[in-house]
């Protein structure tokens, strides 16, 4: 890769207390502003690896590496959307957006208009004070990504975050998604199982070995965002898509006992 | 819920207690039953009238020492709770004993509290009604404050959260809706406690509640007041059991599932 890392994977293996290996020797380079898919079959490891550049749990063996050092896994600088919304359902959805930021010590005011922005910039103005019962969820979907976004972070981390919505909302999403992508050039490793959605996001797909996981082969990918429209029904998505199956398939055949 | 359907939740009940008392009454005048054995529901409405002020001022201490109780299960059932979601170990090491305290009939353990109250009557009450009271509130919080989204626990770690601020801003209201769960059934508890511990106790004296008046009215075979008695104890329980829904419902009605229609008080 020609621009330094972010964040680089060295030989990171999982080992959990179960026995089960569920990442061994992945190496992978995530670029400044990069996005960046993460493609691999249910149970590859790709969430275990999105939680150990998170910080959630700890690699036994290989190691991480943070352009900027430990500094830059401090809060806020990471942002982490999950599979599930995963909100408080006690509070709104400005109190949800406005959560981390709380945490961190940021003052009321400040992580109001903050929060209130980054609602607004996930297309949620007017619904700050709904609480989750009463979105839907896409929109719920909606709150957790200008949640993640609100702080401002560096990297934002995605874990099959689009995988429980209903095929509209998930391309509407998708479009969204790469919009503040290219406003905003923060950095995205996404997490999914789908060739469609990782083809449509990223600009270089790496796909996953069955478990144990590791990085099998990548797939460059250089579209301008946001895509232009009809690229999902275009014969150039369409091939690309075929290729990256293709990935899909050897990665997975590979790792076939 | 419909404005039909709630209707006839309230209609229901109140038609078929009418239809009892009607039945009841007319049973009591055909076979002529006498009042000492079984008075009708006529006599012990005259008699609660009659009796007014003496019942009044017990139902008044029953329902003190019922509050009472539950406000100390309520505090010591949480902090309690609290500490135990600190640690395994801590709640091992507790947790038998919680539970010793709760299947241990409280009548078998009055007359002890009595000794170590030293004839402190109302304290001794207090202490019995809140031993029986706790319990729910102490395992459905410890529950609720364990049963905490992971995901949201991540969430929190990330964002570089301070035991103190996952406790108060993530572990107290997950654990809401367990908590009036268990306050619901406290509640009911604290004034069962209060009566039976009252038997035991005998208060006697200027602090007697309902149950003395139960115990008393039967010695003189003045079994309409009994009734009386009986009716206020009832009484008592089904407001502390329409209060606390309703706490809870306001509560929780923006984003629990048990606020829902069908918990409408």
């Amino acid at each position: 890769m020609s621009v330094a890392p972010l964040v680089a994977l060295r030989g990171v293996g999982k080992r959990f207390a179960s026995g089960v290996r569920a990442l061994d020797g992945l190496d992978l380079e995530v670029g400044a502003r990069e996005f960046l898919s993460l493609l691999g079959p249910s149970g590859c490891g790709k969430s275990t690896a999105l939680r150990l550049v998170a910080g959630l749990a700890e690699p036994s063996e290989g190691r991480i590496e943070w352009a900027g050092g430990a500094a830059s896994r401090a809060p806020g600088e990471i942002g982490f959307v999950f599979q599930e919304p995963t909100l408080m359902p006690w509070a709104s959805a400005l109190a949800n957006a406005m959560l981390p930021m709380r945490l961190a010590g940021v003052g009321r005011a400040e992580a109001e208009a903050r929060a209130a922005a980054a609602l607004a910039a996930v297309g949620l103005s007017g619904f700050e004070h709904a609480v989750p019962r009463e979105l839907s969820g896409g929109m719920r979907m909606r709150v957790s990504i200008a949640r993640a976004l609100a702080t401002r972070p560096r990297i934002l981390l995605m874990d099959e975050p689009f995988a429980a919505l209903d095929e509209i909302t998930r391309w509407k999403l998708n479009d969204d998604l790469l919009a503040l992508w290219a406003a905003q050039r923060f950095t995205v490793v996404f997490v999914t199982h789908s060739v469609f959605e990782s083809v449509y996001l990223s600009q270089r797909v790496v796909a996953m070995t069955a478990r144990p996981g590791r990085a099998a082969g990548e797939v460059r990918l250089d579209e301008p965002a946001p895509r232009e429209p009809g690229f999902r029904t275009s014969a150039r998505y369409a091939a690309q898509c075929r290729e990256v199956s293709g990935l899909l398939a050897a990665a997975t055949a590979e790792a076939a006992p | 819920m419909t404005p039909r359907r709630r209707v006839a939740r309230v209609l229901a009940p109140l038609l078929l207690g009418a239809l009892a008392l009607a039945g009841w009454e007319a049973a009591v005048a055909a076979w002529a039953i006498p009042p000492y054995i079984l008075p009708g529901p006529a006599l012990v409405a005259r008699t609660m009238v009659a009796e007014w002020p003496g019942l009044r001022d017990a139902a008044w201490v029953t329902l003190g020492i019922t509050a009472m109780a539950l406000a100390a299960a309520v505090v010591l059932g949480v902090a309690l709770a609290v500490v135990f979601a600190q640690s395994r170990w801590i709640e091992d090491a507790l947790f038998p004993y919680a539970v010793v305290l709760q299947v241990t009939p409280v009548v078998a353990i009055a007359p002890l509290v009595i000794i170590w109250t030293r004839n402190d009557v109302v304290l001794a009450l207090l202490v019995c009604a809140w031993i029986v009271a706790f319990f729910p509130i102490l395992s459905n919080t410890t529950i609720g404050l364990r049963a905490v989204d992971r995901n949201l626990e991540d969430l929190f770690r990330l964002s570089g959260a301070s035991r103190m601020q996952t406790l108060l801003r993530l572990r107290l209201p997950s654990a809401l809706p367990y908590f009036f769960a268990g306050l619901r059934v406290s509640g009911g508890l604290a004034l069962i406690g209060a009566v039976v511990a009252e038997f035991v106790a005998g208060t006697g004296g200027s602090a007697s509640g309902l149950a003395y008046v139960i115990l008393e009215s039967g010695y003189r075979l003045q079994i309409p007041k009994m009734f009386a008695a009986l009716a206020l104890v009832s009484a008592i329980g089904i407001a502390i059991f329409l209060l606390l829904g309703l706490v809870a419902h306001l509560a929780l009605r923006r984003w629990h599932e048990t606020a829902g229609a069908g918990e409408d008080p």
